[in-house]
């Protein structure tokens, strides 16, 4: 079997190019919204939306509601629940963040645990990116190109939120605003990679790719280009390897994408361990 | 420029400025004296209209806080510590952002903010340093990089937090020299630092601060021992007025 069979044979199924375009654009949307999310230092923070918005998504299934609204209802909840937890007093706001998002996580689980269904909550979970239905690709796709287009257009007022609220605030915009606005953006992403990876590992796709990309360059712009790209190759090179070799796709995707990161923080010119020995290894004079 | 009147701002169970009254006319460099936690930070929030006043009121060339934000009035130098200076922007694209309040949606530079970001950089003289990344840039060059984005944003206010930490004495007179030349344009300019050294040729006026203004007048009689006693809650330092202390 020569390669192009390996890489064609797969597509040769329906179901296999419907997850190959999901998770190309789940990939896609996740990478743009990671670049501000580690900028922001909201790593944590999009831990737990990812997490908190299992029980909407669920209700939302129950009541035969779209499972962005669902999503949306439950992020919101979990941050007014973690700044009321955090603002209580003696709590602080690590902490907060792990109580709500576990509990609403629970209560996820178990909404799963006693809903009667034909198809498999579970999928929720640890994500099912092979069985994706033509309805459901429909939905990831919309809801791809709001999050994308809304990040796009207010990219400049994200990024400055992002490097000086402060100013942000000077000069008339509204923190609060742009805070919510990055967080409805990332309830719905995380509705749209929860289909590929799952509830539980939706976090990494929204880390991983801007934590890469933020090692590569020291423009926000190309990191814009250079996230969404490297996390779209990998997540292919993913789905492939969990095709050839029988594993689980959404594991394996992450599992690419963490991969990918060791590379380039190793090999970086900038941060990695590669740059000590370089620099020992060039004589004194010639350094630049 | 600058009207509080009986300014009191609360943190809960903490007193952060104590009926402040203050007036600052445009045109003038204003030093603000005081020990760390002495209110300087409450005070320029409270003139950004980031923090809820208790009591008092507050303008700003004749506006509230959140008028004058809007109109872009008041620029903001913040203090190196609260800065990512790894974050990926360029000094251009930091001076730039002093545009944004006066652009649409997407924040799209026109060609006139090109203009004003390049003026503003050839202002304090960093046009050869535009496309660095700006943790590339020296602690001087980092302040002048910010006080650009204020030109930039053409504020009538310029709030500068402890502008001095971290920087050389040659880059220290580059700034003092922009900011009196800023002054002379009929902005104003409020300085915080309990760094007194470079406060005479800097600032036509000082105000002294702990919670409450102890003084306010000519920097020469508020750097008279007794008035800095007070301030620092303690003896003065025999080296506070000496060039070398910092």
């Amino acid at each position: 079997m020569t390669l192009l069979d390996l890489l064609l044979e797969p597509l040769s199924y329906d179901f296999m190019v419907r997850a190959f375009v999901t998770t190309t654009v789940a990939a896609v949307v996740a990478a743009l919204l990671s670049c501000w999310l580690v900028l922001v230092g909201w790593s944590l923070m999009g831990d737990a939306v990812s997490h908190a918005v299992l029980p909407g998504v669920v209700i939302a299934y129950i009541l035969g509601a779209p499972f962005a609204l669902g999503a949306l209802v439950f992020g919101g909840l979990a941050v007014v629940l973690i700044g009321a937890v955090r603002d209580s007093g003696r709590v602080k706001e690590d902490a907060a963040i792990g109580i709500v998002f576990t509990t609403l996580f629970a209560l996820g689980l178990v909404l799963v645990s006693v809903t009667p269904s034909q198809t498999d909550l579970s999928h929720i979970i640890f994500g099912n990116v092979l069985g994706i239905s033509s309805v459901e690709l429909a939905q990831v796709l919309a809801l791809a190109v709001v999050g994308s287009t809304v990040l796009l257009v207010k990219r400049r007022d994200l990024v400055l939120f992002a490097f000086d609220p402060t100013h942000a605030h000077a000069i008339g915009l509204s923190t609060r605003r742009l805070s919510a606005l990055l967080l409805g953006v990332l309830a719905l992403t995380a509705v749209v990679t929860l289909q590929v990876v799952g509830v539980i590992l939706v976090v990494a796709m929204l880390i991983i790719p801007g934590a890469t990309a933020s090692l590569l360059t020291q423009r926000f712009g190309r990191m814009l280009v250079l996230a969404p790209t490297i996390s779209a190759l990998s997540s292919i090179i993913g789905i492939y390897l969990s095709y050839w070799l029988d594993a689980a796709s959404g594991g394996m995707v992450v599992l690419v994408q963490g991969a990918v990161f060791t590379v380039v923080l190793l090999t970086s010119p900038r941060y990695g361990p590669l740059r000590r020995w370089r620099a020992r290894s060039v004589p004194a004079g010639v350094r630049a | 420029m600058i009207e509080a009147d009986d300014v009191t701002v609360r943190y809960g169970d903490v007193l952060a400025l104590d009926g402040v009254t203050l007036r600052v006319g445009a045109g003038t460099v204003c030093g603000l004296v005081g020990m760390n936690g002495s209110g300087k930070s409450t005070l320029f929030k409270a003139l950004m209209g980031m923090v809820d006043v208790t009591h008092g009121g507050v303008r700003v060339a004749g506006h509230t806080p959140a008028r004058a934000r809007r109109q872009g009035l008041v620029g903001y130098v913040p203090q190196t510590e609260a800065v990512d200076w790894g974050f990926p922007v360029s000094v251009h694209d930091v001076v730039m952002t002093g545009r944004y309040g006066h652009l649409g949606l997407t924040r799209r530079p026109r060609p006139a903010d090109r203009e004003a970001v390049a003026e503003a950089l050839d202002r304090v003289e960093l046009t050869d340093l535009a496309d660095r990344q700006i943790g590339q840039l020296s602690g001087g060059q980092r302040k002048r990089a910010f006080v650009a984005r204020g030109i930039a944003q053409d504020a009538r206010l310029l709030l500068l937090d402890e502008p001095f930490a971290g920087v050389d004495k040659r880059s220290e007179a580059t700034i003092v020299r922009l900011l009196r030349e800023l002054a002379a344009d009929g902005r104003t300019v409020l300085v915080s630092s309990h760094d007194l050294h470079a406060l005479p040729q800097l600032a036509d006026e000082a105000v002294l601060l702990l919670r409450r203004v102890l003084f306010h007048g000519s920097v020469a009689e508020a750097l008279e021992p007794d008035h800095l006693a007070r301030t620092f809650g303690l003896e003065v330092p025999p080296d506070a007025l000496g060039g070398e202390a910092s």
